[in-house]
């Protein structure tokens, strides 16, 4: 137990998906305008991470890798279906995050019409695809797998929500004209990620 | 002949007639690589990018993959466009995106394995490059097959340029040296103290961020 709680720290602080990655930085510089918006985002982030990395673990673990296939018959042991990862991981993540879509539409119209495109983006936000392939490049069971999708969005929220904190105060403050905007973002992007850096070597 | 079918036949006889590097056309191919560059006005693609920019050599492969994976999705998606229904576009879209993508990692695992253990995850994450997607969808799903893929190579150019110049100064400054050649030792500098900031990922922020202001200020472009 105390190694996942370890691991959806170290996923959430040390590897944190921003800033020690660079994941998800399309939607983390274009939603971060706004604390509410930002806040609708990291949540939809943090489930559909949190159930798209088990679910592609599983699929990776009985339909893709080589003997994978055998508890369908044994003749096919033999078959290695890992050239299909790229697909089907795309696949389970745009097929869910339809599923979002569709929920906040449904419950949320005002945070629906906020997020506006970007939700669809969520399909292509690099930190989704990127917990999956993660999660395969490092060799988590199941419950690892789980509790690094959970830390990778939690990560993300936290991030997204201190980015957006910060240029709700920087309305009142003035930036040269050519750094406006994306510029002084990315600047201030770098700064938190040095301070995420201290979180180095945090263990429970 | 009836009057509508002649008027028809002249409308495609004068399209026709535009040059291949027409001025419109030009305008679509320039246009991205300094007044729109998807990265620095248009805030697209960033994502994947960064990543890989630590070192020089990694990054030319990942721009290279990244404008072939562009063009040929821009000219698949523009030539089915017609047969898409609208509400699953998106998941069409991707389906083309990552079939390429599986081919330049295929590609890389066969021809290049060193380079492919170096990149990593970060082939396959060229699927969620939002410039990919942003373009397929606000391009080639209603343009022709030919100003798309001009479209799509002037975009993945500007791209590249852009990361390209991140890795220069990143590998230069923080491990002294350009692709693998140690530099400073040649001219005679071996103590130039490198900085491990711009190894690390704070370092490609910075220089990304001071590359936008450069080339903002330059162009004149202020963001509200």
């Amino acid at each position: 137990m105390t190694d996942l709680i370890n691991l959806i720290i170290k996923s959430a602080f040390m590897d944190n998906m921003v800033f020690a990655y660079f994941l998800g930085m399309c939607s983390f510089l274009a939603v971060s305008k706004k604390v509410s918006t930002a806040n609708g985002l990291g949540l939809a982030v943090i489930f559909v991470l949190t159930c798209t990395a088990p679910l592609n673990w599983l699929i990776q673990k009985h339909i893709l890798v080589e003997g994978a296939l055998v508890w369908i018959s044994p003749k096919f042991s033999s078959i290695d279906l890992t050239f299909l990862q790229l697909l089907m991981f795309i696949a389970v993540i745009a097929s869910f995050v339809q599923l979002v879509e569709m929920i906040i539409e449904k419950f949320s119209p005002t945070l629906y019409g906020s997020l506006g495109i970007f939700l669809p983006l969520i399909a292509v936000n690099c930190s989704i695809l990127g917990g999956s392939l993660f999660m395969v490049q490092r060799d988590f069971n199941l419950s690892e797998a789980t509790a690094f999708g959970f830390g990778s969005g939690f990560g993300f929220y936290l991030a997204i929500i201190a980015l957006a904190a910060i240029r709700e105060k920087l309305k009142y403050s003035h930036v040269p004209n050519g750094l406006k905007g994306l510029g002084i973002t990315m600047l201030i992007t770098g700064l938190m990620g040095l301070a995420f850096k201290t979180f180095i070597g945090m263990t429970l | 002949m009836s009057t509508t079918e002649l008027k028809e036949k002249e409308v495609i006889r004068t399209k026709s007639t535009e040059s291949l590097l027409s001025k419109r056309r030009k305008k679509i191919l320039i246009d991205p690589l300094d007044d729109n560059n998807p990265v620095t006005i248009q805030v697209l693609g960033i994502c994947s990018a960064l990543a890989v920019t630590i070192k020089l050599e990694p990054t030319i492969v990942m721009s290279l993959s990244v404008v072939f994976v562009m063009i040929f999705s821009s000219l698949l998606t523009s030539l089915v466009r017609d047969y898409i229904p609208s509400r699953v576009r998106i998941i069409v879209q991707l389906a083309i995106i990552a079939s390429l993508v599986t081919l330049v990692s295929e590609f890389l695992q066969a021809f290049n394995y060193e380079m492919y253990k170096v990149l990593g995850a970060f082939v396959g994450l060229i699927i969620t490059n939002c410039i990919i997607l942003g373009r397929l969808e606000a391009y080639a799903m209603a343009n022709k097959p030919y100003d798309s893929v001009l479209d799509a190579l002037g975009s993945s150019v500007g791209y590249a340029w852009i990361i390209l110049t991140v890795a220069f100064f990143r590998e230069l400054l923080g491990s002294g040296s350009v692709l693998g050649y140690k530099v400073f030792e040649m001219i005679g500098w071996p103590s130039f103290p490198t900085n491990g900031l711009f190894v690390d990922s704070i370092g490609a922020f910075i220089i990304l961020g001071i590359l936008i202001w450069i080339q903002r200020t330059n162009n004149g472009y202020i963001e509200n």
